[in-house]
Order: C-alpha cells, then sequence, then structure tokens
C-alpha cells in the first residue's frame, strides 16, 4: 500500500472541501456574523489541512494552516471578516485550487509556494492581536472535536487471542511500551478505510502495529463502524501518537492506553484493557481465554454491517455497460424485425416473449441511463463566485440566481456544458448588464439580476440564462451585419427580429469587437452555439430592448439511445428523434399554399412551412406527385415544420452511432444507426432542418 | 493473418509487406501495418452532403464505418461493382476506421525496400499525390499508396 492509491480520493474530497469554503465564504461575506458558517468553513480549512499533510503536500499543508488560523481568529471574535480578508481569502482557494490541480496533472502539488498570500494572512493575525500562530494548532482540534457529539465510550476494548497476548507481552518484555489505541472517525466520513489506513501510516512512524481489531483485513475492507483499535509498540510517548493520529482528517477522537505487563499477568483475561462494566464479571468467570475471544469477535463483526450507499464507478466502465445495453438493443431489434417479417407463421408466444424482451431492454437501458445522470449542480456551483469575481472587476452590482441546481444530465453533457454557460454568464455581466448609474436612472433596481434556471421538458433538459439587463439592440445589430455585408439590404427588410438576433450566432459576428460596443452581444457566442450543437442540444435566444435578454439552452437527457421514428424516403431510410415530433399528417397536395414563395400548410390555425426531405437530402424527385403527401410535423421550440416523407415505417428504439471524423460538414445528419437487419439509416437533425 | 503480417514486418526492417489490390487497370499496394480487415461489397448508406468521395457509411459489425471512392478521390472515373469488388478497411491511429473501395483483391507482396522506387514520382499529377513509391514485383509493377495522402480533406483537382 502505498498514497498514490488515495490520491483521487485526495482530489475528490479537497475539491469537494474547496467548494464548500468557496460557497461559505460567500456567505461570509454577505453575513460576516454567520456562527454556523464560520465553523464549518473552519471544519473544510482544517480537513484540507490534514488531507494535505497526511499526503505529503507541505506547500498546500502550509498555506491551508495559515488559513485555518486566520479562521481561527475569527471564531474566537478577535478579528472580524471584512471585505478585503474574503478578497484574500478567495486568493487563498484559488492557491489551493492550482496545487489541486497540479496533483491532479502530475501527482505533485508543484512548486508555487504563495509566499504573498501567506504572509498576508499572517498579516491579517498580526492585525489583530500579534500573537503567535502556534497557537491555534493545537485549538483547532479541539474545535473539530467539539463540534461532534461525545457518545463514545471512554474504554477500549479490544479483544486478545493467546497469540496475540504473547505478541503484546514480548514486547512488553522487550523494553517498548505497548498502547491500545481507539479511534472513532467522524459520522460523515465516507472512506473509513482510506482513514483507517492514513492512521496506521501515522502512527507506524513510531512504532510497530502489533494487533488490529478488528483485523487489518476487516478494516481493509471496511468492515467497522466507527471506531477501530490497534495496539501499537512504540519507544514513544502517548502524546505522540495521539497527535500523529489526530493529524488524519475526519478522525472525532482517539483514546490511547499504555498497557502494563502486570495488568496482562494479574487478570488472565484476554483482554488487557478494561471490557465494558457488564462484560466484566463474565469475563473473570470463564478460565479459558481463547474461547471467549473468539465469541466475541463475532458477535462484534455480526453487529449493523455498514451499508454504502454510493459506490464511485470508473465512466469508462459505465460507458462499457452502456455499449453492451446498445447492443442488446440492437440484436432485439433484430429479432422484432424477424418476427415482423415471419407474419402469420410465428406464434402467439414469441410474440409475447419478444414484448416481454423489448420491455426489460428498455427499462435496462433506462436505469443504465440513471447511473450516468448527474446533477448540473456540480457545474453551475462555481458561477456565483465568478459572478462575485466579475461584479468587482466590472465594478457593476450584480447578483446571480440560481434555480433546478439538482436537474440531472448525463454525465458527458454535464462535464461539457461547463463552458458555454460560462460563456453566457459572463456575456451577461459583461455586456447584458448596464452601468448601476445607468440603470438607476432607466428606472431598474441598481442591482441587476443574472438568473440560471435549470428544468427537465420531456425528454430534454432545460437550462435558461438570462438577465435584466439593456437587451440586444436589433436595429444595431442589423447596420452592423449590412455594414459587415453579411447581409443585403433587401435581406435586411425582410428579417424578423428572431432572425436579426440568430445572426449573433454567426463565426464571422463575434470577430467583430465593435458591434460588442454598440449592442452588447456577440462575443464568442458562436463557439457556445457549436458547443452546445456538438451535444446534441441547441440554444435560443429571447430579447426585449430595454428589458432583458434570455438564452435558452436545451440539451439531449440521454446520448446514446433515444426513440425515434422511422421513415422512408425512395429507397432511403431515415430516422427522426420522436421528441422533436409533435404529430403526422396526410396532406392533400391541393392544400399547399405559398407564402413568399414557399410552400407551407394551414393547419388548425397555424402556418406550417413544408420541407421536402428529397431536395434537402439531395434524393431523386419523384415523377409525378402523389395525391397526398405524408408530412411528419417537427417541433423546436415555438418554431414549428412540416417534414415531407414517402412513407412511415415505425416508431423505434435507436442506438446513436456518430459518423466518424472523416465525412464532415454534414450538419444535416446527426449520426447513424444500425437497424434490426444490419442496415445502416441516418439520423435527420430536425434543429439544423428549420 | 494481418497480425502475424504485422508482427514480420517488424522483425525484417528490410522489407515491407502490401496488400495488391487492382485499380482500372493498374496495380496498387496498400502497407499492411494499416489494414485492419478486408470484407465484400455491402449495401453501402449514401450520406447527403458528404463530400463526393465518400460513397457512404457501412456497418462493419456494429461500427459505422465510412467508405472512400479511391477513384473519385483520384479524379478516374467512378466505380463499377462487379463480385471481385471489396472495400478495404483501413485503421488509422487518430481518426479511426475507413473503408476504400477497390476492384478486386490480388495478393500480399513482400517488397525489399531496394525494390521501391522513389523517385519516378510526378508530384505535379494530381493521381500520383496519393503515390509515395513504385514497388517492382518481378515483371509488374505497384504504386504503393500513401495512406496520409488518402485520408487527407483536400479532393483531387481534376
Amino acid at each position: 500500500m502505498d498514497v498514490s492509491q488515495y490520491l483521487e480520493i485526495f482530489i475528490d474530497e479537497s475539491s469537494e472541501h474547496l467548494q464548500t469554503l468557496s460557497d461559505c465564504i460567500m456567505v461570509l461575506e454577505k453575513e460576516p456574523d454567520n456562527k454556523d458558517t464560520i465553523n464549518e468553513v473552519f471544519r473544510a480549512a482544517h480537513s484540507l489541512k490534514g488531507m494535505a499533510g497526511t499526503m505529503g503536500f507541505k506547500r498546500m499543508q502550509h498555506l491551508t494552516h495559515d488559513m485555518e488560523n486566520v479562521f481561527q481568529e475569527v471564531r474566537s471574535e478577535r478579528i472580524s471578516v471584512d471585505s478585503s480578508m474574503i478578497d484574500l481569502l478567495f486568493k487563498c482557494l484559488d492557491a489551493i485550487d492550482q496545487y489541486i490541480e497540479n496533483v491532479k496533472n502530475s501527482s505533485d502539488e508543484g512548486t508555487e509556494d504563495n509566499e504573498l498570500i501567506i504572509k498576508e494572512l499572517n498579516d491579517f493575525i498580526a492585525k489583530a492581536n500579534g500573537q503567535a500562530v502556534e497557537e491555534a494548532a493545537p485549538a483547532t482540534n479541539e474545535g473539530s472535536a467539539e463540534e461532534e457529539n461525545e457518545n463514545t465510550s471512554d474504554e477500549l476494548q479490544i479483544n486478545l487471542n493467546e497469540d496475540e497476548m504473547d505478541t503484546v507481552k514480548s514486547s512488553i518484555e522487550g523494553g517498548q511500551k505497548v498502547y491500545g489505541v481507539k479511534v472513532t472517525v467522524s459520522k460523515e466520513c465516507l472512506l473509513k478505510a482510506a482513514r483507517a489506513f492514513l492512521v496506521f501510516r501515522a502512527v507506524e512512524e513510531f512504532g510497530q502495529i502489533i494487533v488490529y481489531h478488528p483485523s487489518s483485513q476487516d478494516i481493509e475492507d471496511e468492515k467497522f463502524e466507527l471506531d477501530f483499535g490497534f495496539y501499537i509498540a512504540t519507544n514513544e510517548d502517548e502524546d505522540k501518537i495521539v497527535a500523529a493520529v489526530k493529524s488524519v482528517s475526519e478522525i472525532e477522537s482517539v483514546l490511547v492506553k499504555e498497557v502494563s505487563l502486570t495488568e496482562t499477568q494479574q487478570e488472565e483475561v484476554p483482554a488487557p484493557v478494561v471490557e465494558e462494566k457488564k462484560e466484566e464479571p463474565k469475563k473473570a468467570q470463564e478460565t479459558a481465554p481463547a474461547p471467549v475471544s473468539q465469541k466475541n469477535a463475532p458477535k462484534k463483526a455480526a453487529a449493523k454491517p455498514v451499508t454504502n450507499r454510493t459506490v464511485r464507478v470508473d465512466i469508462e466502465k459505465l460507458d462499457a455497460l452502456m455499449n453492451q445495453v446498445s447492443e442488446l438493443i440492437i440484436a432485439k431489434n433484430s429479432l422484432v424485425s424477424i418476427s415482423g417479417t415471419d407474419g402469420g407463421n410465428s406464434s402467439q408466444t414469441f410474440h409475447e416473449q419478444i414484448e416481454y424482451l423489448e420491455r426489460i431492454t428498455t427499462n435496462l437501458h433506462e436505469s443504465v441511463m440513471k447511473v450516468r445522470m448527474v446533477p448540473i449542480e456540480s457545474v453551475v456551483s462555481k458561477f456565483p463566485r465568478m459572478i462575485r469575481d466579475l461584479s468587482r472587476s466590472l465594478n457593476k452590482k450584480m447578483e446571480l440566481v440560481m434555480t433546478g441546481e439538482d436537474t440531472e444530465l448525463d454525465r458527458t453533457v454535464v462535464d461539457q456544458i461547463g463552458d458555454p454557460l460560462q460563456h453566457l454568464l459572463r456575456n451577461s455581466a459583461d455586456h447584458g448588464l448596464e452601468q448601476n448609474d445607468i440603470r438607476k436612472k432607466n428606472g431598474k433596481p441598481e442591482i441587476g439580476q443574472i438568473y440560471l434556471n435549470a428544468f427537465q421538458e420531456g425528454n430534454n433538459v432545460i437550462i435558461q440564462v438570462g438577465d435584466d439587463g439593456n437587451g440586444i439592440d436589433t436595429e444595431a445589430v442589423k447596420r452592423k451585419a449590412l455594414e459587415r455585408e453579411i447581409i443585403t439590404p433587401e435581406q435586411a427588410e425582410v428579417m424578423s427580429q428572431k432572425e436579426i438576433v440568430d445572426l449573433l450566432f454567426m463565426p464571422s459576428f463575434s470577430m467583430a469587437k465593435k458591434i460588442t460596443d454598440i449592442s452588447g452581444r456577440g462575443v464568442g457566442l458562436d463557439v457556445v452555439k457549436s458547443n452546445i450543437e456538438a451535444l446534441g442540444g441547441d440554444v435560443e435566444v429571447k430579447t426585449k430592448l430595454g428589458v432583458g435578454t434570455e438564452f435558452t439552452v436545451r440539451l439531449p437527457l440521454t446520448l446514446a439511445i433515444i426513440q425515434a421514428l422511422m421513415v422512408e424516403i425512395r429507397d432511403e431510410k431515415y430516422a427522426i428523434a420522436l421528441g422533436s415530433i409533435s404529430n403526422i399528417e396526410d396532406i392533400p397536395v391541393s392544400e399547399i399554399k405559398y407564402v413568399q414563395a414557399k410552400e407551407v400548410i394551414h393547419l388548425r390555425g397555424s402556418v406550417i412551412p413544408l420541407i421536402r426531405l428529397d431536395n434537402v437530402l439531395d434524393i431523386e424527385s419523384k415523377e409525378e406527385e402523389p395525391e397526398s403527401l405524408t408530412v411528419v410535423i417537427v417541433k423546436r421550440g415555438d418554431n414549428q415544420a412540416g417534414l415531407v416523407v414517402d412513407k412511415l415505417i415505425g416508431q423505434q428504439e435507436i442506438v446513436i452511432k456518430s459518423l466518424g471524423k472523416y465525412i464532415n460538414g454534414n450538419k444535416l445528419i446527426s449520426g447513424a444507426t444500425i437497424l434490426g437487419d444490419g442496415e445502416v439509416a441516418l439520423i435527420l437533425d430536425v434543429n439544423t432542418l428549420m | 493473418m494481418a497480425d502475424k503480417n504485422v508482427i514480420d514486418t517488424t522483425l525484417e526492417r528490410e522489407t515491407k509487406q502490401y496488400i495488391v489490390v487492382n485499380i482500372g487497370n493498374e496495380q496498387y499496394g496498400i502497407d499492411i501495418g494499416f489494414v485492419d480487415n478486408i470484407v465484400r461489397m455491402q449495401k453501402i448508406t449514401r450520406v447527403p452532403k458528404a463530400q463526393s468521395y465518400f460513397k457512404g457509411i457501412i456497418n462493419l459489425r456494429g461500427e459505422i464505418v465510412p467508405v472512400m471512392s479511391i477513384r473519385k478521390k483520384m479524379g478516374l472515373e467512378d466505380d463499377v461493382i462487379t463480385d471481385a469488388s471489396r472495400i478495404i478497411i483501413l485503421k488509422i491511429e487518430e481518426k479511426g476506421l475507413l473503408g476504400i473501395m477497390v476492384d478486386e483483391v490480388c495478393e500480399v507482396v513482400t517488397l525489399n525496400v531496394d525494390e521501391i522506387d522513389k523517385s519516378a514520382i510526378n508530384t505535379n499529377s494530381a493521381k500520383d499525390n496519393f503515390i509515395n513509391g513504385i514497388g517492382k514485383n518481378g515483371e509488374s509493377l505497384i504504386s504503393l499508396f500513401e495512406i496520409n495522402s488518402i485520408i487527407e480533406e483536400k479532393e483531387s483537382n481534376s
């Protein structure tokens, strides 16, 4: 065993603590006297320090230690939180974040000492009372212990069998001291085995652990509740061992008792250390020590097994599972297609079994998908801090309100949605919101509002990012587009507001820095759009001059398997995602009308443009037009379009496969799928058709 | 089979193995190190709006593999599919599998490095852009494909 296998845990946990710190400091900024938060900050900083220490990251430990000192002073009300301190703390967090980043990349914390920050931290403390900083360290341990309930028994309960007794005896006779140590880990501790290992590693610097309780194997397998014990033979003092154990974070308490030789000899009972009161008389009656320990041991092991509610799984393993489910669905589809072609020949039960299989695979798919779902919280939680910093640097007062952080998305989507969202938020803060004085003049509240709302809608997750700023000046955008000859004057005449706003997503537009000054928008929005589209989603923008702007990001819940409608155009098969279909109509050719020389149909009060898929997809036109057309009405947001197809094949669960890296420039096709008979069908991207 | 040959080429540095294919009435050689598989002609699903030299995609045991017409890429006339037509599946490190259509697969030859003539290549000719040498196999001459220029984006000028 070495520390490297705990690196991952360290990275995960320290990132969590860092996030906690960041959140808490944000709260502190608003409510500098919030005791609970101060305590929480303190605990997080302390854990970070401990973790960095055990992993041997001295620089990180040093920094967190000094940070902790500052919190200590705040806790004891010797200094109060002010904005310069908050700024400094955020600087610390960034520095720690850098350490963790270094650890992630190179398994080493790097060489940056951050002396400047440390000095500033110490200045703070010095300013407060000029006391030596070291004092804070011991107080820390008390502090964290105080928070927890002291409900553990004072006594050690380690039963020794004869062999172990002999070891203990021989160690004592060999002139070493033997201590019985009982360690209780904090209730919130998730990786108790790792903690136990870290404890063992810490104390083994002083001596040799001779007896483990429960057995070292059980401890490794986490087969213990909150406490575990061991006997250590050492030449060192009790205090050193206590200190070593306490250096490991998430340890609630440590009890150490020296084992004396006389005690063991006199009592002649297996446990050298005092047992629980009730058991003591019983012990005394026993003559044979060994059976007792055997009897007791299983009793302990059987007591309430520790159940793990979560498991960390490598994403690659999940991907593999997902692929297998995909294969299963393909196999199932081919069975379905066989049963379909057999027609009347196959028996009733065969069909029933196929339906059963269909149900199972669908459920299995759903379960696997759910496993891959993670809340977007992990991405959006860093945004309040970002907006705070932006508020400072832009010198604008603003507030971020977020809802629906618990909305879940596929892991791969969550991993990649951070940057686009960040971009949109920055846009809102930088260009969307007006300066405070302008806001006042326009009769708006001084503090600008930015919001991020996430929620699920059907098979999509919607994330809205918006502000109550000045909105987009579409006239200015139009002028700029004309100037840059992106559109012709004729086009400009007929363009709708929406079409003008969409110009902002054009790559050439983002490069024009000037437009940013005029309209207040257009920085890298094309990148945002292409990032989101790469995830199978799309982005829309609504804006009202003087009132605000809202970006709506629509993302698919799943990436790999969807329900689709299979259609046929001449002899080619295409899949259309069911989620984007609103209904299917038979339209007589005579009902087709023309608006601006484009074909439309009038359906239940709405005018829907027709899209001839054969034209769009370069398929040869039919020689003669049939009397009526099969039209699949698809929707995207408020837009609708009617896709003309030859024939409907039916609904099917399809596995989305990428077209690979060779074929490109193809926005119409979002992927391919393999049908039951092994044939390949293309998946139409409805969003780009409209 | 392919695996074994790959090992052979690494063992003997001076020789290289090529799969010899017919395209039109010329013989071409494909470095066996790039070849993953050879499959019979099967239904190719056309991909609209793709580069013109892409015939479409096929299902290779559950994988989607794009298929390229090497003839179109080189500016020759379109493929005529016969019973002898094959799709050679190339495995390219960074971009994945790619199928190329050939008229016929003839044999596997082992060429000594000194049997490969690199001087006869005219870099101005569109077709020769895809060739990095001429191999002499007894009486016959084999144009050796430069795989990297095959997978490159650009279309031939002619």
